[in-house]
């Protein structure tokens, strides 16, 4: 890689061991990827939590942070794996949820802000067209990417607090033009009137080209899509086809056109998604038992706007006796749930809203399932579906409705 | 018979070669107490990684892979060596950080090349991966 006068300070220690050794990483994933050079970035999403990170990543942190490393750009954090209000209650190791603190108390001695989010882009900070940014998880980048137009790839946690401590990152993939064409078309041809369906479209789309480089290019559907739709829609591309960025014709900034979104090229393919492509997908589900006492509305967090939705579909009915219905969100949103009363609403109907986590990197998550019997867990999110699996979970994709209903029914369809 | 690979990161190493026809992610698949595959219906499914030099058309998903990998390893679970079909920037970002060997790009597929329980070498500065013995 070409170093700037800067970056050649920086290795040379000039800013200290720790952004040393960050910048150090950084070129050999630069050299990895061909990237003749860094860019700046101005905003750096990170993830960081025991459960992922384990024993050694913590020490790790600690030995880090002891260095007297510190972020030169906002730095935020992903969701994590304890919602300290509730882990007794989930039944979650209390020598994990020390190490937690610990974690956290690491981060913020290098100024990071513990903000625990997987939705920055809705509630912390949004990016302009062309801003090169450092994200992660993967429905933050393509989001960044695809809605903003914004330039970031996938960062994982030790990317991005790398990326965080030198200011930048190694210019390659979404960061160059030459990646951000769409390489293949989808004509929108369902109705998609709930968030599960464009999870769903994510799915019908991602599991076929799991290519972190393949670009779909969304066009004719019949409506303009709300946020909490291209949250979920991206989400469920980055989760079932490790995709890190889409177009969406008079939607995306970068896709004024067809022609503009293919950049010129032929799409290596045309796919059409129908009404019937999504039922079919829907009724393909294992049911399993027919277990139906584990429903969860999670991953991505939930915005204020899906908090409103659940409050009014829960409202004067009540979560059946035996079964659970976790919420997740982040702390802003939830405070302002709160005052709005949608909080008061869906905690009367007994649903359990957790705080700064996700459902699916809960800690103890497996122990949990195994507890308390859970087989199926039935969700509105088609990432949360795909990616809770490692615990042993059979997962069912529902609408929104009809995951209220079987919460609180108890019975699966 | 060796297979050339595009890019490739980490020290030489030789073990035996598990192949799946299935992509791979360590949060979504992956038992990181055990290094076992364990999501249902994974083509792994009930397969060890440990030690192992493993084959994998795509990565899934996830930015965990960053932390994960340096967790599998501190645990003394990881495998020795990544092969990727076609990877994503978390696969490689993980795997430098843990300092496991990762490749990606095949030539020629190893379908048909290499068979899980051969025994592999895999050479990053060379960036090819050998054959030494098959699984009898």
């Amino acid at each position: 890689m070409r170093l700037s006068p800067e970056e050649r300070a920086i290795l040379a220690g000039d800013r200290g061991e720790a952004a040393r050794r960050a910048l150090e990483y950084q070129v050999k994933v630069g050299e990895f990827w061909g990237a003749e050079r860094f860019v700046p970035v101005t905003n750096v999403h990170m993830m960081g939590d025991i459960e992922v990170m384990g024993d050694g990543g913590l020490q790790w942190l600690k030995d880090y942070a002891a260095l007297g490393a510190r972020c030169a750009v906002g730095t935020t954090t992903n969701a994590r794996c304890f919602d300290f209000a509730h882990c007794r209650e989930l039944g979650q190791d209390a020598g994990e949820a020390a190490k937690e603190h610990e974690l956290i108390g690491c981060l913020r001695r290098m100024d990071v802000v513990t903000t625990d989010t997987c939705i920055n882009y809705q509630t912390v900070y949004q990016p302009h067209l062309g801003e090169h940014v450092a994200w992660g998880d993967t429905g933050t980048v393509i989001y960044a990417n695809s809605v903003f137009g914004a330039r970031s790839n996938f960062e994982s946690g030790p990317a991005a607090l790398a990326a965080g401590i030198t200011g930048r990152t190694p210019e390659y993939g979404f960061h160059l033009d030459a990646h951000r064409k769409g390489s293949f078309t989808v004509d929108l041809q369902a109705r998609l009137d709930d968030l599960a369906d464009w999870g769903m479209v994510g799915k019908l789309v991602g599991e076929p080209h799991q290519s972190y480089f393949s670009v779909p290019v969304f066009h004719s559907a019949r409506r303009t899509p709300s946020a909490d739709e291209l949250k979920h829609l991206g989400a469920a591309l980055a989760s079932y086809g490790s995709m890190g960025m889409f177009h969406y014709v008079g939607v995306t900034p970068e896709a004024p056109s067809l022609e503009a979104a293919l950049g010129g090229r032929e799409p290596a393919e045309r796919m059409v998604i129908t009404d019937a492509d999504l039922e079919r997908a829907y009724a393909a589900y294992r049911l399993g038992d027919g277990d139906a006492r584990l429903v969860v509305f999670s991953g991505p967090q939930q915005s204020l706007f899906e908090m409103k939705q659940l409050a009014g579909l829960f409202d004067g009915r009540r979560v059946k006796e035996g079964s659970r219905c976790f919420v997740t969100t982040n702390g802003a949103v939830l405070a302002q749930a709160r005052a709005l009363g949608y909080a008061a609403t869906l905690e009367a109907a007994s649903v359990t809203i957790l705080e700064g986590v996700c459902f699916y990197i809960l800690q103890n998550l497996s122990l949990m399932r195994i507890k308390n019997g859970w087989q199926n867990l039935v969700s509105n999110s088609a990432k949360i579906v795909n990616i809770i699996g490692a615990h042993r979970f059979n997962t069912i994709l529902r609408r929104t409705q009809d995951c209220v209903d079987i919460a609180c029914t108890g019975v699966l369809k | 018979m060796s297979i050339r690979v595009e890019r490739a990161f980490g020290e030489a190493v030789e073990g035996e070669a598990v192949v799946s026809e299935e992509g791979f992610s360590p949060r979504y698949d992956l038992d990181r107490w055990s290094g076992v595959i364990t999501k249902p219906g994974h083509k792994l499914e009930g397969v060890s990684l440990k030690d192992k030099i493993c084959f994998f058309p795509t990565a899934k998903g996830g930015i965990a892979a960053g932390w994960a990998f340096f967790d599998i390893k501190w645990k003394k679970i990881a495998p020795k060596a990544f092969i990727f079909g076609v990877t994503n920037p978390v696969m490689v970002q993980g795997a430098i950080f843990a300092g496991i060997t990762i490749t990606e790009g095949w030539t020629p597929h190893p379908r048909g090349e290499v068979a899980t329980g051969d025994w592999v070498r895999v050479d990053p500065v060379a960036r090819f991966v050998q054959v030494l013995r098959r699984n009898p």
